[in-house]
């Protein structure tokens, strides 16, 4: 039959698993997302610093390399915590820029062209939706930050040894946790903000705001209260702190790790407030 | 016949008012019209039946699935276009078609082969590749369209679907409707302020006003044992006229001069009119012969 004559046809084939059916939606934005060749190039950026650390794990344990260099293998820095939690700063300003090249487009558009009804019409609720597009942040976050960090770490262990590697297991655990806290956290600000104002350039720039207004307020409250409440606002400060901790290093901050990581909490409680008001397929109007 | 939709007191605030209030009824006709003025809360009942409102007291079965229990199987089986516009601008209309199959649970070769049959199906074939952003208000409707049928639901939601299109694409979507209704595989439930288009392409009618249910009605039941009207306009002797036709069981009124409007009875050949004048050797100047429009059901349930 020529297809300008068909007729409707009723499907009758099978159906997926609802339990990742989320996926769906991290697959189709990937799509859309990877089209953009700045995207591209930032990401192919971000491996710049992991590429340097190795070179540098490598060159260090390399004793001719460095003699041929005219270099003291005890002149180069250890590859301990502290090198890892400069790599954790580095790369989390590239995850937090990354966020804001790709966090504003997730939900914004979607309420904003009012698709949302048509998502929740049907078999998949507001959390897969939630968790389809938290999903497209997590992944390409996690490339950028906690996997190339232990890659480098196993390259640290592959030329240190497995003595090294026994002690400093920990310093794996830190890496991971350090990152995927902040990947979170940063996943769910990007969400909530993008659902809040609907509008992909006002979401990006909240985003930024967020984060850089809060570290100028905070920086002026601690100026004119003299305390360290102005802290609590500067997110950046709150995740440097629970990374020192976890990477055993001395923090500068005044902020204790226990505030740092109920100012985390609150954060995260408050960004999945505002998913649970925004993510709906119509607003109530009272 | 199976029940489509079966509502037993059910009663659904938003906020603090109460926006419909004890409606009980069963529909199974296989299209279903919602009409009601602006307010009365037709899109609100459309928007509970797939759960996005909470119900505050009775229940709401669609096709045996209770909605606050079951919502999750009841989205299944449904197919929803929404009145506003609902897409994504810069997805093109095959991927977004095919999305939303995979989001209703088709596998994905599965999702695109139905999404290219259904493109074509509502005629935008041709124009499936392109980006939703640059489709006029007539193509977004038909990807409306296309998207609620994509999965094979077994009930379809319309709300408005003729909103904003030209009279040949308005048209077409109804033709498309009375095509899904008559292939049997689906029920229809349509919600409309257009009394035309719920009339072509209805079998029963719910009326709503002010968040209650006015009238209940089975067209092609209505229109069976609705009266039949004639008007008449003839010059001469109309009084003698009325007469004869009263003989003949007619029931007549005169409206002023050579003007006659009568109520036919049932089985009335109207050429008995004909013969009637023929033999007073009248002229009939004008014969209007109509019967109870969905407009005199719809005007009678608002002045209820």
């Amino acid at each position: 039959m020529a297809v300008y004559k068909q007729t409707y046809k009723d499907y009758s084939g099978t159906r997926t698993t609802p339990w990742f059916r989320f996926f769906i939606l991290s697959r189709y934005s990937y799509a859309r997302l990877f089209q953009s060749k700045f995207l591209v190039l930032f990401l192919a950026m971000c491996m710049f610093y992991p590429l340097g650390c190795a070179v540098f794990i490598y060159l260090s344990h390399n004793s001719p390399l460095l003699a041929a260099l005219s270099l003291r293998s005890g002149a180069m820095p250890p590859i301990d915590g502290r090198f890892f939690n400069v790599y954790c700063v580095v790369q989390g300003v590239l995850a937090f820029l990354l966020t804001t090249l790709v966090g504003p487009s997730l939900v914004a558009p979607d309420l904003a062209n009012g698709a949302m009804s048509l998502y929740l019409s049907r078999p998949f609720s507001r959390t897969q939706y939630v968790a389809g597009k938290m999903t497209i942040l997590l992944l390409l976050l996690s490339l950028i930050t906690w996997i190339p960090g232990i890659v480098l770490y196993l390259i640290q262990a592959g030329c240190a040894g497995s003595d090294w590697m026994r002690v400093n297991a920990w310093l794996a655990g830190s890496i991971v946790l350090g990152l995927w806290i902040w990947i979170v956290v940063l996943s769910l600000i990007a969400l909530a903000l993008s659902a809040w104002v609907k509008w992909k350039i006002a979401a990006g720039a909240l985003i930024l705001g967020v984060f850089f207004a809060g570290a100028g307020f905070g920086a002026a409250i601690n100026n004119v209260t003299r305390t360290h409440y102005g802290d609590f606002i500067d997110l950046m400060q709150v995740v440097r702190t629970i990374w020192s901790d976890l990477f055993r290093n001395s923090s500068r901050a005044d902020l204790s790790v226990t505030e740092a990581w109920a100012v985390l909490g609150v954060t995260c409680a408050i960004c999945l407030w505002l998913l649970a008001k925004r993510i709906r397929a119509f607003e109530v109007v009272k | 016949m199976r029940t489509v939709v079966e509502l037993d007191n059910l009663s659904v605030c938003l906020g603090k008012r109460e926006i419909l209030t004890d409606l009980s009824v069963e529909l199974s006709g296989r299209t279903i019209g919602l009409l009601g003025p602006n307010g009365a809360g037709k899109s609100t009942l459309i928007l509970t039946l797939l759960g996005f409102y909470p119900v505050k007291r009775g229940t709401a079965r669609v096709l045996g699935h209770d909605i606050r229990s079951h919502i999750k199987k009841v989205s299944v089986l449904v197919g929803y276009m929404p009145e506003n516009d609902s897409f994504i601008a810069d997805m093109t209309a095959v991927s977004f078609v095919r999305m939303m199959g995979e989001l209703s649970g088709l596998p994905a070769e599965s999702a695109l082969e139905r999404a290219h049959e259904v493109l074509f199906y509502v005629g935008l074939g041709e124009a499936r590749y392109r980006k939703l952003g640059t489709y006029s208000v007539g193509m977004k409707q038909m990807v409306k369209l296309a998207q609620a049928i994509v999965h094979g639901p077994r009930l379809l939601i319309l709300d408005e679907p003729t909103n904003g299109l030209d009279p040949s694409a308005r048209r077409r979507m109804l033709r498309l409707i009375r095509e899904i209704r008559d292939s049997g595989q689906m029920h229809v439930l349509l919600c409309s302020h257009l009394l035309r288009d719920v009339e072509e392409t209805c079998e029963e009618v719910l009326i709503l006003k002010q968040g209650r249910i006015v009238h209940y009605a089975n067209l092609a039941r209505e229109r069976s044992v609705n009266q039949r009207f004639v008007e008449i306009e003839t010059s001469g002797d109309h009084a003698g006229l009325a007469e004869a036709l009263t003989e003949i069981g007619c029931t007549c009124t005169t409206h002023g001069s050579g003007r006659l409007k009568m109520v036919l009875p049932e089985d009335f050949d109207l050429r008995e009119i004909y013969r009637v004048a023929a033999k007073r050797d009248l002229p009939l100047r004008r014969l209007n012969y109509r019967r109870d429009t969905l407009e005199d059901i719809f005007l009678s349930a608002m002045e209820a």
